[in-house]
């Protein structure tokens, strides 16, 4: 059976990677004494998939892992048997139980919201949302994108979903999954370059706050796929 | 949220950030002005290999237990945040409280290997501490040095207010004391360092004077404060009381050294090879509680949720109770699918069972440590292992499945001739006749694969062969080759390996394991030169060495090359190691002429490790 669960990488863990972050999932999962389901084979190990990984330095409230279960007891039991042993930053926020039929996260994923702040000790410049309103009312944003084999373009117009000001700072709905890929920090640094100022990345703290599935056109939070347990 | 020493750009500019977070799982997290005793342990290297020592972990957990005390750590920074550090003129600080070092009372370092001193003085420095112990004011912290390496502290006297000689179970929590008792009363630092002299154990170097004689030997070495005793004490612990042990170890977010539990089953040895120094230093060799162990294994799993567990020990095989451990072990384990792990096993018909079961064999090689190629510099070293147990050992693995074999070798010891070096590669080769022998053709997966490997020795302090004269680097790597040329004349060369290690980085280490105090100034020149992670093979600069060396009067022909009368007088004969200097004497004249001696269980060579309650010494005799 297939379980759904939603967590946070806050504080700190913004800078363990994405691999160290499975391998501190398998530990917590012993820990906790959960019955998840193991490969065959002569080095068994869990079987887990993580919807996407999330870049170094940034934090997120809306992280995504499926687990594949033997079984499981009801949902606030479950929850509570892996954040008793869990570190803070790290918490499990949600979780439900998928259809047996359900695709993965992974392949689901159609978008994510981030919210992106400025970090302290730097200012808004003057001129920063409306620059970044007049950046958005193009008909068209082309960009090249560095890829694993060289480069590409892009239309970042056809990426950004929503953008909006906020009182906490930028919020972003950006494409994200295999069909249609587009990361904040990206879409930041083509914005300086187009408004003509020099790009600091550490400008921004940037949250990713939840992912979603698209289905019929409209986007559906990961979580939502399932049910209660 | 604690604030973080490192700003968001500089942890994201350098390698591996969660090094500096000391944000791991387990990790105690006590408040740093709650408790009266402030103390920050350091390992002199990177972050994966300081957090996967047990001494490190022991001590964490004895020093946070303490009610009156907290304890916080720091490993050695690497190099890219130590060029950040050095240019932002950031004080190193400590990884859970991200507070400076030089706000503790306490800064305890761990001296596993003598190749990490020059980041011994790496960590005073980026602390903004005066590297040498006559220039710390009040204000600094006071410097405690312990480990294997602190049997000899000479070499590094000038760097330490304290030496910690032995196990820290025994006074850790009487040091505890006797700092907060200090700090209460408003003791000067020589006040303090006095009232910690009175503590079997801990040696202050300040307190010492050496004088040496026109040949540059040792005259006398004598205290020249009341507080300093004659000798000093080795610490070992009575292994049979409940003592601190890491049940709850620290889980790193990064793959580190030592992915797993580990599980000390004993200290000590009962083999007594002449050149192990930890073979003698840790004597009497001591068993552990089998239920204590049973509850550790099981504690520390459960609160890391580690895939594999480690059993660690100099030779676990002598564990009395190993067969019982094991017996709850592998279905424990086999239940959570966690891999036991058993280096330092005799490969004997119990190991080889042993070992099929928990291992995969596939992927597993077997390992021997014959140190000598010949039986007769076996005998010399004391390595009791045969020839005839070495074949037999390999012809039952090889029965049982395995065919990679690593053998383990040194080239320079005592006595040694040509003819024992090329010995080396025949008894590679002898090892490899058994495997086609044993194994049938059509039950063969390819080729066997037997890997030798020899280091060069290095005589070490506190053995039977601290008299003797180490070799050159040129005689290494001349033995060396002689052993490669053998190796390629064997019938079986293409199913045999060869590997031999740095001869720099041994000259060196020879160097620092018998150096007096004269030897701590080319330390310092050598770090001031910009010499630092010196056990990392790739980061050794041999010829800044060499100059410092030249600058401060220090040569290999004194230190290294020349052996010792039966009389002198070493840097660390103010040591006392329960082990006594006659015994090593008597087994050092014993080795020149070939003969061997039993081992603890067979027959008590009285070496003097009597002195401390419980372990070998006692068996049978309660």
């Amino acid at each position: 059976m297939k379980i759904r669960i939603k967590f946070q990488k806050q504080g700190n863990l913004k800078f363990i990677g994405h691999l160290d972050v499975m391998r501190t999932f398998q530990k917590l999962n012993r820990r906790a004494g959960i019955d998840i389901r193991y490969s065959g084979g002569f080095s068994p190990h869990q079987q887990m998939s993580f919807a996407t990984p999330l870049g170094l330095g940034l934090t997120s409230s809306g992280e995504y892992v499926d687990f594949d279960m033997n079984s499981v007891p009801d949902k606030k039991t479950f929850l509570q048997m892996l954040n008793d042993v869990n570190v803070e930053e790290m918490r499990l926020l949600d979780a439900c139980l998928l259809p047996d039929d359900a695709k993965n996260a992974m392949s689901l994923l159609a978008a994510a919201d981030y919210t992106l702040t400025f970090r302290e000790g730097h200012k808004i410049e003057e001129g920063f949302y409306e620059a970044f309103e007049a950046f958005l009312s193009k008909d068209s944003i082309p960009a090249v994108k560095k890829t694993k084999t060289g480069f590409r373009e892009v239309d970042l117009k056809q990426q950004i979903r929503r953008a909006e000001r906020r009182p906490e700072g930028l919020f972003l709905q950006l494409d994200t999954g295999s069909v249609s890929n587009c990361k904040p920090e990206f879409v930041m640094e083509t914005f300086y370059e187009t408004w003509g100022k020099d790009y600091d990345p550490f400008m921004f703290m940037i949250n990713r706050d939840e992912l979603y599935g698209e289905e019929e056109g409209k986007l559906k939070k990961l979580i939502e796929y399932g049910s209660d347990f | 949220m604690r604030k973080n020493a490192l700003s968001d750009e500089i942890l994201m500019a350098v390698e591996k950030p969660a090094r500096y977070l000391g944000n791991e799982y387990n990790a105690y997290h006590k408040d740093f002005d709650e408790y009266p005793v402030k103390a920050v342990f350091c390992f002199p290297d990177v972050y994966e290999i300081g957090t996967a020592n047990l001494g490190m972990q022991i001590i964490y957990e004895q020093f946070n237990e303490n009610p009156e005390a907290m304890c916080d750590r720091v490993y050695s920074p690497w190099f890219d945040l130590d060029k950040v550090l050095r240019e932002k003129k950031i004080p190193l600080f400590a990884v859970e409280t991200q507070r400076p070092v030089r706000d503790f009372d306490l800064l305890l370092i761990t001296l596993s290997y003598e190749m990490c001193y020059t980041n011994v003085l790496q960590i005073l420095d980026l602390s903004q501490i005066p590297l040498l112990s006559k220039d710390r004011t009040e204000e600094d912290p006071i410097i405690f040095g312990g480990g294997a390496c602190a049997y000899n502290p000479e070499p590094i006297a000038d760097f330490f207010d304290v030496f910690y000689i032995g196990e820290s179970e025994t006074q850790y929590d009487q040091v505890i004391e006797v700092i907060k008792k200090a700090k209460k009363q408003g003791l000067t630092r020589l006040q303090t360092l006095e009232a910690l002299a009175d503590i079997e154990g801990l040696y202050i170097p300040a307190f010492y004077e050496a004088f040496y004689k026109e040949d540059g030997t040792i005259g006398s070495f004598l205290p020249v404060n009341p507080h300093a005793k004659e000798k000093v004490k080795k610490q070992a612990a009575d292994m049979r009381k409940d003592l601190p042990y890491p049940h709850r170890p620290l889980v790193p977010y990064e793959r580190g050294m030592m992915d797993r539990a580990s599980l000390e089953v004993m200290r000590g040895c009962i083999r007594g090879c002449r050149f192990c120094q930890a073979g003698m230093i840790y004597r009497p060799q001591r068993n552990r509680d089998l239920d204590f162990l049973k509850q550790a294994a099981k504690d520390m799993l459960e609160a890391t949720g580690y895939e594999e567990i480690n059993l660690g020990s100099l030779s676990s095989s002598d564990y009395s109770e190993l067969k019982d451990l094991l017996d709850f072990l592998v279905p424990y384990c086999e239940e959570r699918k966690i891999n036991i792990g058993i280096p330092s096993l005799r490969i004997d018909a119990f190991s080889l069972d042993v070992m099929s079961r928990i291992q995969d064999i596939k992927k597993t090689s077997l390992t021997f440590a014959p140190e000598a190629g010949s039986q007769r510099l076996r005998d010399i070293i004391n390595k009791g292992l045969t020839e005839e147990e070495i074949l037999e050992g390999a012809r039952q693995a090889f029965s049982g499945g395995w065919n990679k074999v690593k053998l383990y070798f040194m080239l320079g010891q005592p006595m040694e001739t040509d003819d024992d070096v090329s010995a080396i590669p025949v008894l590679a080769d002898k090892i490899a006749r058994v495997y086609y022998e044993t194994v049938p053709k059509e039950m063969r997966q390819g080729k066997c694969q037997i890997q030798a490997s020899t280091s060069f020795f290095v005589p070490k302090p506190m053995t039977p062969f601290q008299w003797a004269a180490m070799q050159s680097s040129d005689e290494f790597i001349r033995k060396a080759k002689l052993v490669k040329e053998g190796i390629l004349s064997q019938l079986n060369r293409k199913s045999l390996i060869y590997h031999y290690h740095d001869d720099h980085q041994t000259e060196l280490e020879g160097l620092l394991a018998r150096g007096d105090r004269r030897v701590g100034k080319t330390i310092l020149r050598a770090y001031e030169k910009g010499c630092i992670y010196d056990a990392w093979n790739e980061h050794l600069k041999y010829e800044l060495w060499l100059q410092a060396m030249e600058e401060t009067g220090v040569t290999f022909d004194f230190y290294n090359y020349r052996e010792r009368e039966e009389d002198e007088i070493f840097p660390w004969d103010f040591i006392d190691i329960g082990v006594t200097k006659g015994f090593m004497l008597k087994e050092w004249r014993k080795a020149k002429q070939g003969l061997t001696t039993p081992n603890c269980r067979e027959h008590c060579s009285g070496c003097g490790a009597a002195c401390y309650p419980g372990g070998v010494c006692y068996e049978n005799k309660d």
